[in-house]
């Protein structure tokens, strides 16, 4: 957005306007996402509802240590990257790229996991899409397979948000090692810094909402 | 034959059309003067005030709240007139009165079947006598479905996987048309037919001169024999490993997981597709399922059979 | 309209560079706005032709011209380029683009460089729906309801989808740009309560665009994965609820009705301060009934549901908002009507449009009130009398305010005059054409006529042939301005800065401005529409103290 030479765009008279700008079209953006992930957790409400009972079974396939290992790792990826636009703001570059690496590392770590559980769904035969085997031992087969189908829908469209937020780290991380992208630069930090809370928070309510709903 | 003249105004063949059309006139009333209202207003202001004119256009002191006002209040109690208006009528027309007539509509790409209780069975033609309230009970086979016949002022969408429901009540004798007007694919606009609406004496002389096939209910009772449904459902107060099926249409069910739920033609068709949903309190979920030995209208068979077994096999809310 | 020669400013936005990267690289707010312009131009024709085809199909009760498949197609096509490409983009990303900086005293939108990825965004997803049309077509309707869309229609349902949904970002991003400028790039003393009531409307469609399309683009995305995926979150026969899209579809494609309207809404309240020389009436009550129109316009959506078989109790609370969501607009057509009192009203063409806005806005509004009223709905639900309905809103609304727009700001976008004459008899012209098109469907609807018909009974083919015989007025009356526009480009006279003596800040830069709108950043001291009154004498307020 703003050139080396001169932090400040055409469009803006002051710094100020221009960061206050930046954080407000952030804000909007989140605004958006919510109403995007919304639907989903709209589509998810109406089948609770109606299979409440099939959907509690159908989560116990469902592996909650996993899970809960995953949310911690994401919610300690969040206080890196909290700490990481400190650093930025207080210009400490070595701190900085530490910091947003190991927010992506941790990120990494998470997706990896996924994955994990992904291929272990696989083996179990529980992923319904592209006409792949479904073999359910439980009774309400076609109930299940609804829980299982919004179980990927979801977390796919999370991990997606996951994969955008590790390549934009990934150019943070390089941008903060040549150029710093400290004290009035810090701007794309906060703002990535924004981004991963949300996709980290959107995460702790799909938790228990997939994972937990069998638990009583 | 249906007349197919010119015409500005559609017939008025039943019960709610009058009532629908007298909503509907006195929209055109207050709508029409708002309308007409402001188009004269501005009509006269444009010519008044026109550039060149020679007025007076000094402005006083405008009570710009006091007008504001009155132009949110006003139009607010006329719209609460329409809603209530409209409500009132809509909730009529969405409970059937008890002793209808209660025919089974199947839709699918392009088509619609009828079936008479006393088993008479028609394509794209329905007919029904004059003067007594008739209730349609519809599904779709495939995707969603309106039926709509214009001269009693009713429509409704028909679903597949649900039963929707319709009532009407003929006023006149005569042929109409019946529309499909929900967009459902290539011929959606040839999935069109008619009703025929006769004297009750000439309904009953064409329910007796058709082929009739079997009474939905007997039907069903056959095919609940056929199905072997009685191993489990063993009627006649007999415990069995299925709970019994007399009075059970229109009862409160006690489900497993505790909750409770109105066993109506939904429910019905539910626990025979799908009998693991819904499991009543008290009996394990063995029932297998019968998707695939079951079609659409053996449904509706089944469930005429089972209303039948109930004292409450009149009417439920569609 | 003074007819004084004047002299074309030297360097302007427009003059700046004449190379193809000049224009597809840009970053200036005018620049992309005149892309757009252009880009939903091309789509309005598209969506014409296959209206045309479509009146004219329905000229005879028989499948004559067309085949059914064919016919559905050609409405498929109609609605959704009509809706998702020329109308949704056209206000707020034309004259939007084009405006909100210059009318708050801005160099350019907050973020220029979004701007454009906006565009390519939408050049994208057109791409998509136009190769969905040449590959074969697509037959769902543009409003896709599953089970149909998702498992039994057999066109290209996937590729518009995709279509539509990558078109969904780029209004997402141009309402946050919108947002984000009215919110911190005002001019210096430029107020809330100062500002054109353009931005009012602008800034609440804005509103509508980012939190509405998100929910129709995760809509569009599970027909995709139903369809791409084979699972059934809509589709009865794998445990789905059919009806669930059509609460999540009308939840967006409700408010995008108003997405369609407000910006219009915003144009005539500019065009009916200039042209009566008043402040409107009402400032503030426009304004806020634009923010009142935007909240209720997200919780009606079940009032496109009433013969669906939601519950009749839902039906009743979507039946009281809809006639809550009605009350600002009528607002907002008292207030028009009341600045012409006392006005110094003239006629050139952009208020011949905005006098037939309100005109043909009121019939299409007060036929809403028939649909509210959940009795009459259940009659005329699904027939013409909805596509007459919808069609008095968004062609007689947006598409006059569109146009009338677009010849107020002609002079400014272009720096020429368009020619007055030719201009005022095609927007009568377009009236005409305009009313006896649809005016007929109203009756059609009532006698019961449901829409994509392609065959019908016998009876309905009078009004019909008076429909098709109103379209083809229409399609003229929509030739000509196509024509004299582009021809004023060349032969068109050279456009004073401010042509029509309105107050604002983008009439006190030069036609066409330069790329970064104004020599210095402008400041506001006064409150929009500051006009001069008229004096005792009757004379107008331009002429006093000129003779």
């Amino acid at each position: 957005m703003n050139d080396l030479a001169n932090p400040l765009a055409h469009q803006f008279d002051d710094l100020d306007q221009q960061r206050d700008a930046a954080e407000l079209g952030m804000w909007v953006f989140l605004a958006t996402e919510v109403l995007f992930f919304g639907g989903l957790f709209l589509a998810y409400a109406v089948y609770r509802g109606q299979y409440g009972e099939a959907f509690a079974a159908a989560s116990h396939h469902l592996d909650s240590w996993l899970g809960a290992a995953n949310t911690l790792v994401l919610l300690t990826s969040s206080l890196t990257m909290a700490l990481a636009v400190h650093a930025a703001q207080t210009g400490q570059r070595g701190l900085l790229v530490g910091l947003l690496l190991a927010t992506l590392l941790l990120g990494a770590v998470f997706l990896g996991v996924k994955l994990y559980e992904y291929h272990h769904k696989y083996e179990e035969q529980l992923v319904p899409l592209f006409g792949l085997p479904f073999h359910y031992e439980g009774s309400a087969r076609s109930q299940a397979m609804m829980f299982f189908t919004l179980y990927f829908i979801m977390t796919g469209v999370h991990a997606l948000h996951m994969v955008i937020g590790i390549g934009v780290l990934g150019t943070l991380v390089v941008l903060a090692w040549r150029d710093g992208l400290l004290a009035e630069r810090y701007i794309p930090v906060h703002l990535t810094g924004l981004y991963w809370h949300f996709v980290d928070i959107v995460w702790v309510f799909l938790f228990p909402f997939l994972y937990l709903v069998g638990t009583r | 034959m249906i007349d197919e003249g010119f015409r500005l105004f559609p017939e008025q063949a039943s019960t709610v059309a009058p009532r629908v059309d007298a909503l509907y006139f006195f929209l055109i009333a207050v709508c029409g003067s708002i309308t007409l209202l402001v188009a004269v207003l501005i009509v006269y202001f444009a010519v008044k005030y026109r550039r060149d004119a020679r007025v007076d256009r000094r402005r006083r002191q405008a009570h710009t709240y006091a007008i504001e006002t009155a132009w949110i209040v006003i139009p607010l109690v006329l719209t609460m007139i329409m809603f209530a208006w409209g409500a009132s009528l809509y909730f009529g027309m969405s409970r059937p009165p008890a002793g209808a007539i209660e025919i089974d509509v199947l839709g699918r790409q392009w088509m619609w079947k009828f079936q008479h209780p006393e088993g008479n069975r028609e394509i794209n033609e329905l007919h029904v006598p004059r003067g007594r309230p008739v209730r349609l009970r519809m599904i779709s086979e495939d995707v969603i479905h309106s039926l709509y016949v214009p001269a009693f002022r009713v429509k409704h969408d028909v679903l597949p996987d649900r039963y929707t429901g319709l009532w009407f009540e003929a006023t006149k004798t005569g042929e109409y048309h019946l529309f499909c007007a929900e967009y459902c694919g290539a011929e959606h606009s040839r999935m069109r037919g008619r009703v025929v609406v006769l004297e009750p004496a000439d309904y009953q002389a064409w329910l007796g001169g058709g082929t009739a096939g079997l009474p939905p209910v007997e039907a069903g009772r056959r095919l609940f024999e056929q199905l072997r449904c009685d191993t489990c459902h063993r009627g006649g107060g007999l415990a069995g490993r299925g709970p019994p099926l007399e009075n059970v249409f229109g009862s409160e069910v006690r489900l497993a997981d505790g909750r409770t739920v109105l066993a109506d033609e939904d429910y019905l068709r539910e626990s025979i597709l799908r009998p693991q949903a819904k499991v009543v309190a008290g009996f394990e979920p063995i029932m297998p399922t019968f998707e695939a030995q079951v079609g659409e209208e053996g449904l509706m068979h089944l469930i005429a059979y089972l209303k039948s077994l109930s004292s409450q096999g009149g009417t439920t809310t569609p | 309209m003074t007819s004084v020669t004047v002299a074309p400013p030297p360097r302007h936005y427009l003059n700046v560079a004449y190379t193809a990267t000049s224009w597809l690289l840009t970053t200036d707010h005018k620049r992309i706005g005149i892309l757009y312009l252009l880009s939903i131009t091309f789509f309005f024709v598209i969506g014409g032709v296959a209206a045309t085809l479509v009146r004219l199909e329905l000229m005879t009760p028989e499948g004559d011209l067309l085949k059914a498949e064919t016919y559905n197609k050609l409405f498929t096509i109609h609605g959704v380029t009509m809706v998702f490409f020329f109308l949704i983009p056209s206000i707020p990303a034309v004259l939007g683009n084009f405006l909100v900086p210059l009318m708050i005293g801005a160099r350019d939108l907050a973020f220029p460089k979004l701007n454009l990825a906006s565009w390519y965004l939408f050049i994208i997803g057109g791409t998509f729906t136009v190769w969905a049309t040449v590959a074969g077509g697509v037959d769902t309707g543009w409003t896709f309801y599953t089970p149909y869309s998702s498992t039994y229609s057999n066109t290209h349902v996937m590729a518009t989808a995709v279509g539509i949904f990558i078109t969904g970002f780029s209004s997402i991003l141009t309402g946050l740009n919108i947002i984000v400028t009215t919110h911190k790039m005002r001019a210096p003393g430029l107020t809330w309560f100062r500002l054109p009531l353009f931005i009012w409307s602008i800034y609440a469609t804005s509103l509508i665009m980012v939190l509405a399309t998100p929910v129709l683009a995760i809509t569009l995305f599970l027909v995709a994965v139903e369809r791409l995926a084979g699972v059934g979150v809509f589709d009865p026969k794998l445990g789905g609820d059919p009806l669930l899209f059509q609460h999540l579809f009308w939840f967006y494609s409700h408010p995008a009705v108003y997405i369609m309207i407000l910006p219009g809404m915003g144009v005539v309240s500019e065009l009916v301060a200039c042209f009566t020389r008043q402040r409107p009436f009402g400032y503030a009550f426009i304004g806020f009934s634009s923010f009142a129109i935007a909240v209720f316009g997200f919780l009606v959506w079940g009032h496109h549901m009433f013969v669906s078989g939601q519950s009749v109790y839902a039906g009743m609370v979507f039946s009281i908002l809809s006639y809550l969501v009605a009350i600002p607009s009528a607002v907002k057509v008292f207030n028009w009507t009341a600045t012409l009192y006392k006005g110094s009203v003239s006629f050139y063409t952009p208020m011949l449009y905005a006098l037939g806005f309100i005109g043909l806005f009121t019939v299409g509004g007060m036929t809403g009130m028939f649909l509210a009223a959940l009795a009459v709905d259940v009659h005329v639900h699904d027939t013409y009398f909805v596509v007459a309905h919808f069609h008095y809103i968004m062609v007689g609304g947006m598409v006059m305010a569109y146009l009338g727009g677009i010849h107020f700001w002609w002079p400014k976008i272009t720096g020429r005059l368009y020619p007055e004459g030719w201009a005022r008899f095609s927007a009568i012209l377009i009236f005409v054409g305009f009313n006896l098109t649809f005016f007929p469907q109203f009756v059609l609807g009532y006698l019961g006529m449901p829409r994509r018909y392609h065959v019908y009974p016998d009876e309905f083919q009078v009004l019909n042939v008076m429909s098709s015989a109103g379209a083809s007025i229409l399609a003229v009356g929509y030739l000509f301005p196509l024509t004299y526009l582009i021809w004023s480009l060349r032969y068109g006279p050279i456009a004073p800065a401010n042509p029509w003596g309105a107050t604002g800040l983008e009439w006190q830069t030069t036609s066409p401005p330069p790329t970064y709108n104004f020599d210095q950043t402008p400041v506001v001291t006064q409150e929009a529409y500051s006009y001069e009154l008229g004096d005792a004498e009757g004379r107008p307020p331009e002429e006093i103290g000129r003779e």
